[in-house]
């Protein structure tokens, strides 16, 4: 059975925004299904009660004052920009949202 | 670069040679005691670089001049007699994936190809308090995604001992240049065993210290809650002096731990190990689970040797290391696919446009499907549909669930026993190209170090010999609980004077002399 | 990607006539941009107004390799705000990654929080006003909150090319990332139900309420204009007396008060009108038109709006100890609103006079001005008079500015004001002192020496020129004798005319009545 079809790939690839030519979505498909049936053992371990670690250190509450620290200057912020202009990123038009 | 002292000073090749071999330690106390100068000793190691790497593809950017320059500044502080820390004047190589302020910081990736980063990684930064010069940046596994550095956008990195042989990944190039002797030190990362495997195949040290224990600030992520830096040397001893340098709390990593360094330089001259009790995991060793046997043997001689040297070695059983692989593929796939979201070709990075009049939107996509190899892709797609809606629970959070489960098996184990003990990788070097097509494949190279990274201990690898069917290096690997990476360097050390008393040398001195390609 | 409905207005029912078959259902999130000196997750400056990109570094601008450290007094700040709204404070919490890709968003994530929100289920009473014109006791309407969390702001772009600088038609933006990573609040309401017909002016009532807490706590200069205070508006309608809500829209850019009101009402039409029809409404974004009045589809709800949250693995969690909550809580200021009343009761203000002095921003002055010695009424009487009047147009070009930027000091009016009551200067001669003061000649004493303003406090001067005073107008002396006690005005004015303005016309009164020998 399939996990993930071509179209779930398609999906995610455009959350993931990479704009994937069909020839590499038919070969990324194949192994990702397969990679995705594989991973999928996580399933078979562990129970409803144990809990989720998501960090391996139990650390907390690491924090830093309110002191203002030297900012980039506005050359070195835009010194690997693709494009700049008015001392600002250019970028294409944005679609939709204001 | 033609100063006239340096270029008198750095004489012929033999004499290059000479100096590139000796050990870290030996060179900071030669040049302590003023035998030598860190000009003659940087300019040695750019010698052989210039003349080595052309073959080995180890450094995607050598800097010369600016490694010159720091060994030109420690010389005259010595000179004037000012106190230096114990490695000035030691060069070093340092992986691609650590920001350098005014260098050129790939990532091994075609997306990043002219990044020039505006600051330091706190590691690059502790480097340079060190005044130890930095030679340049090692080749890796595109956003070290890989364990055999073919990732690399900019061509693999050949193994030292075998020149049609991967060096492992992700950190093949900063394996590779210590191993070759363009480096006596070299910086590297370990997400799931990209500074231990690297160091099992090209027979060299590497150490993955405690997560939190060295900061990741200015580190390229991969996978946040499992990425950590470390040292790669051809001696214990020498990845201790590294581990010194990098290690301790900052506060510009929020997971950085604040406590003190352990004692690993001192740890690092254990000559002894008796009392020690050693657990060899069942999981992840042994012919039956797919152990070569010359790895094994290597393994089960080395044991032997701990033995000699007093420690008691038993048996211990980690039942959860089996899911280690599944959670930790989707774990790092997930935290990657977010920590890379960031290369949209906006601010920064590579930026492609499609014809017509595009938008941000497409450009985006355009650039990152040009600027990404095909394992990044899989890898983030992977990561995305993990934490997608619907499906986040049976795959993320059942994997952080592992995760528990393996962390608590460490917990057993080491209330039996002081550190754990396997064969780092389950086989020596393959050859370039075997494992491309086939991802899974490459996946179970990392069998045996992903269950540290996934519990935060810490590891290393020491090379344990060479398999007898092949002749190329096999490690054995350490792990020691939580803040106790100075165990990693007593047994590293005590099993390293062993061995050499036994193969009469360091394992990294069977190694071929490389054969310049054309 | 997305459809966009086609230009044109959209129908609307009057407003009146919805309420008989709809109820409305709103939902409020505020976003408050946090007053901190830096940002939330790096130490860059977060003032308004710098040149572009010249407050950011490798945190904020989301570069390979940083890392976030958060702010502990954005932290702290959360929580004080968590406790005004009489919120819970979670004891433990974290901050997660929400994933979409936007290009003022510097790392294509907004580090927020999701699940595990610093603050939950509190409540703020807000006052509702009575309508103009419509004779009724203001109302308290209790706002439920659901939750209050940190998160970071994002850059700023600019369109370029478009013919209105608007993002459609736009051929590119320009992006400033100064904005973003500055600490944000974001404050939702539990769904605000039964305020009927007065549902718009509840929302209104509610962010002002907010406004004024969060400006007492000193958090934010919470500036809607300058979107240091931001609401979405969620609208929703449901045929009257069902119990499911109906699908709602977020109207986003609503930036004052007033707009607030017109948006909800606006919104409430516009749905009506499409359930009259027998259509659905599309769940969408909402864009609010302040000069039009009206809102213009956005972007719908869709597939894309799959955030993928998950643990923020670059910060650890917050875990407020219990002391460090009480010891903030000691931090809070009074309730804006039980302080007015309390005010109200101490000046002895009547509510109307309150109402307008709360409208003309005029407590904190008052208040000071109080403690200076001056009397409720006198401070009133100067602040929300003679220095309100000027303050209408002290600005340069005649333009109005605040009572603050004034140069008259809470300590000047009680000054004036004393000087006035211990019958030194009359009004007009205060008024002449005010000049000076604002003229920048110093205070009210020195400006009054300075002038030689003072009332003739020698009787003996007095007395002549009412004698005078007297001579000259026997008609009216004659009237005042008949029992025309009010014509006495016309004879004062002449006295004071012949003092030259430097007498206390209370007294110049007296004694002209004491002369005739009439009783006042
Ligand atoms: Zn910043």
């Amino acid at each position: 059975m399939s996990n993930l079809s071509r179209e779930d790939v398609a999906h995610v690839a455009m959350l993931a925004r990479i704009q994937l030519e069909d020839a590499e979505l038919d070969r990324l498909a194949a192994q990702l299904d397969q990679i995705v049936d594989w991973v999928g053992q996580v399933g078979e371990v562990a129970s409803a009660d144990v809990p989720p670690m998501s960090h391996p250190m139990p650390l907390a509450n690491v924090t830093r004052p309110d002191e203002v620290r030297d900012s980039l200057t506005v050359e070195q912020a835009l010194a690997n920009a693709p494009q700049a202009q008015d001392d600002r990123f250019a970028v294409p038009r944005i679609l939709d949202e204001e | 670069m033609s100063d006239p002292t340096t270029h008198a000073a750095s004489g012929a090749g033999a004499a290059d040679a000479d100096l590139t071999r000796l050990t870290a330690v030996e060179m900071a106390d030669r040049l302590a005691a003023g035998a030598l100068t860190s000009v003659e000793l940087t300019q040695a190691h750019l010698d052989r670089i210039e003349r080595i790497d052309p073959t080995l593809n180890a450094f995607l950017l050598v800097d010369a001049e600016g490694a010159l320059a720091t060994a030109r500044e420690v010389d005259a502080a010595r000179a004037a007699g000012e106190q230096l820390p114990r490695l000035a004047g030691v060069p070093v190589a340092v992986k691609d994936i650590a920001c350098t302020q005014g260098l050129t910081t790939t990532a091994g990736s075609r997306m990043l190809e002219d990044f020039v980063p505006p600051y330091d990684a706190t590691v690059v930064a502790r480097i340079r308090q060190a005044r130890m010069p930095i030679l340049g940046k090692t080749n890796m596994d595109e956003f070290a995604m890989g364990s055999s550095t073919e990732h690399s956008a900019f061509g693999p990195t050949r193994n030292p001992w075998d020149l049609d042989r991967i060096p492992g990944g992700s950190g093949g190039g900063s394996s590779a240049a210590v191993a070759a002797y363009l480096a006596p030190l070299a910086i590297g990362s370990d997400t799931g065993g990209s500074i231990r495997q690297p160091a099992a195949v090209t027979g060299t040290v590497g150490t993955k210290p405690t997560y939190g224990a060295v900061s990741r600030y200015g580190i390229i992520a991969l996978a946040s809650s499992l990425d950590q830096i470390g040292p790669c040397a051809r001696t214990v001893a020498d990845a201790a002096l590294l581990h010194e340098v990098i290690a301790g709390h900052d506060p510009m990593d929020s997971t950085s731990v604040d406590a003190p360094v352990p004692d690993v330089v001192g740890a690092a001259g254990t000559t002894d190990l008796s009392g020690l009790r050693v657990g060899v995991v069942r999981e992840i060793s042994g012919s039956d689970q797919g152990f070569q046997p010359g790895v094994q043997a290597r393994f089960d001689e080395a044991l032997d040797a701990l033995r000699d040297l007093g420690a008691e070695i038993t048996e211990v059983s980690c039942p959860h290391f089996a899911y280690a692989m599944a959670a930790y593929y989707l774990i790092l796939p997930s935290e990657a696919s977010s920590n890379l979201a960031r290369y949209d070709a906006m601010r920064y990075g590579r930026r492609v446009t499609p014809d017509g009049s595009p938008s941000a939107e497409q450009v985006m996509g355009a650039s990152r499907d040009a600027g990404f190899g095909d394992e990044v892709k899989r890898r983030i797609i992977l990561g995305t549909y993990a934490l997608s809606s619907g499906y986040y629970d049976a795959y993320y959070g059942q994997a952080q669930k592992v995760r528990t489960l393996i962390a608590r098996d460490f917990e057993a184990a080491f209330e039996q026993v002081d550190v754990l003990v396997s064969p780092t990788a389950p086989t020596t070097a393959f050859r370039i190209g075997d494992k491309t097509e086939d991802p899974m494949a490459m996946y179970l190279n990392d069998i045996a170090t992903i269950p540290a990274n996934l519990a935060g201990v810490p590891g290393m690898s020491v090379p344990s010999g060479t398999a007898d069917e092949d002749g190329l290096p096999a490690g054995l690997q350490i792990l020691a609980p939580a803040m106790q990476d100075q165990r990693l360097y007593a047994v590293g050390a005590a099993l390293e004077a062993r061995l050499r008393e036994r193969q009469g040398g360091y394992v990294i001195e069977q190694a071929p002399e490389i054969e310049v390609r054309a | 990607m997305s459809t966009r409905t086609s230009a044109g207005p959209d129908r609307t029912v009057p407003y009146d006539d919805l309420l008989t078959r709809y109820e409305p259902v709103l939902g409020l999130e505020v976003h408050v941009e946090l007053g901190t000196a830096t940002k939330m997750f790096c130490g860059c400056a977060t003032g308004f107004g710098a040149e572009p990109n010249t407050q950011t570094c490798p945190v904020c601008l989301g570069l390979p390799g940083a890392l976030p450290v958060v702010n502990r007094t954005a932290v702290e700040s959360a929580i004080r705000i968590g406790l005004a709204l009489n919120c819970g404070i979670a004891e433990w919490c974290r901050f997660a990654r929400k994933n979409y890709f936007y290009p003022d968003m510097p790392k294509n994530f907004q580090t927020s929080q999701y699940d595990e929100p610093i603050a939950v289920d509190g409540w703020l009473d807000v006052e509702v006003p009575p309508r103009e014109g419509v004779d009724e006791e203001p109302f308290t309407y209790r706002v439920e909150i659901e939750r209050a969390h940190m998160e970071e702001d994002t850059g700023k772009s600019t369109h370029v090319g478009g013919s209105t600088g608007r993002i459609h038609g736009a051929s590119h933006s320009l992006v400033d990332y100064n904005r973003a990573g500055i600490p944000l609040i974001e404050i939702v309401t539990k769904p605000l139900t039964g305020a009927g017909e007065r549902a718009p002016e509840v929302a209104r009532a509610y962010v002002g309420a907010l406004r004024d807490l969060l400006r007492a706590l000193d958090v934010s200069d919470v500036k809607m204009e300058q979107g240091s205070l931001r609401c979405d508006a969620n609208v929703s309608l449901m045929p009257t007396g069902a119990e499911r809500f109906g699908t709602r829209t977020e109207t986003k850019n609503v930036n004052s008060l007033r707009s607030v009101e017109r948006a909800v009402r606006y919104e409430m039409t516009r749905h009506a009108a499409v359930l009259d029809a027998g259509e659905s409404i599309l769940q969408e974004t909402r864009h609010w038109h302040e000069d039009t009045g009206i809102t213009t589809s956005g972007r719908p709800k869709s597939d894309a709006d799959d955030y993928r949250y998950f643990p923020e693995p670059d910060l650890v969690p917050v875990a407020p100890t219990r002391e460090d909550v009480e010891r903030l809580r000691a931090t809070l200021p009074e309730n804006p609103a039980e302080r007015r009343r309390r005010l109200q009761e101490e000046w002895g203000y009547s509510d109307l006079e309150m109402r307008d002095v709360v409208n003309a921003g005029a407590v904190e002055v008052i208040e000071a001005t109080v403690a200076v010695g001056a009397s409720p009424a006198a401070a009133r009487k100067w602040w929300m008079g003679e220095l309100a009047r000027r303050a209408k147009t002290a600005g340069e070009d005649g333009s109005a500015v605040g009572l603050l930027d004034l140069g008259v000091t809470p300590a000047h009016v009680a000054e004036l004001d004393d000087l006035v009551t211990s019958g030194r200067l009359n009004d007009s001669m205060a008024r002449q002192t005010l000049d000076g003061v604002l003229a920048g000649e110093g205070s009210p004493t020195e400006v009054a020496d300075a002038r030689g303003l003072e009332l003739v406090q020698d009787d003996g001067a007095l007395q002549a020129a009412v004698d005078e005073v007297l001579a000259e107008n026997p008609d009216v002396v004659e009237k005042i004798r008949g029992g025309k006690v009010q014509a006495v005005g016309a004879l004062i004015g002449q006295v004071m005319k012949k003092m030259r303005g430097q007498a206390d016309a209370g007294r110049a009164r007296q004694l002209i009545l004491d002369t005739l020998g009439v009783q006042g």
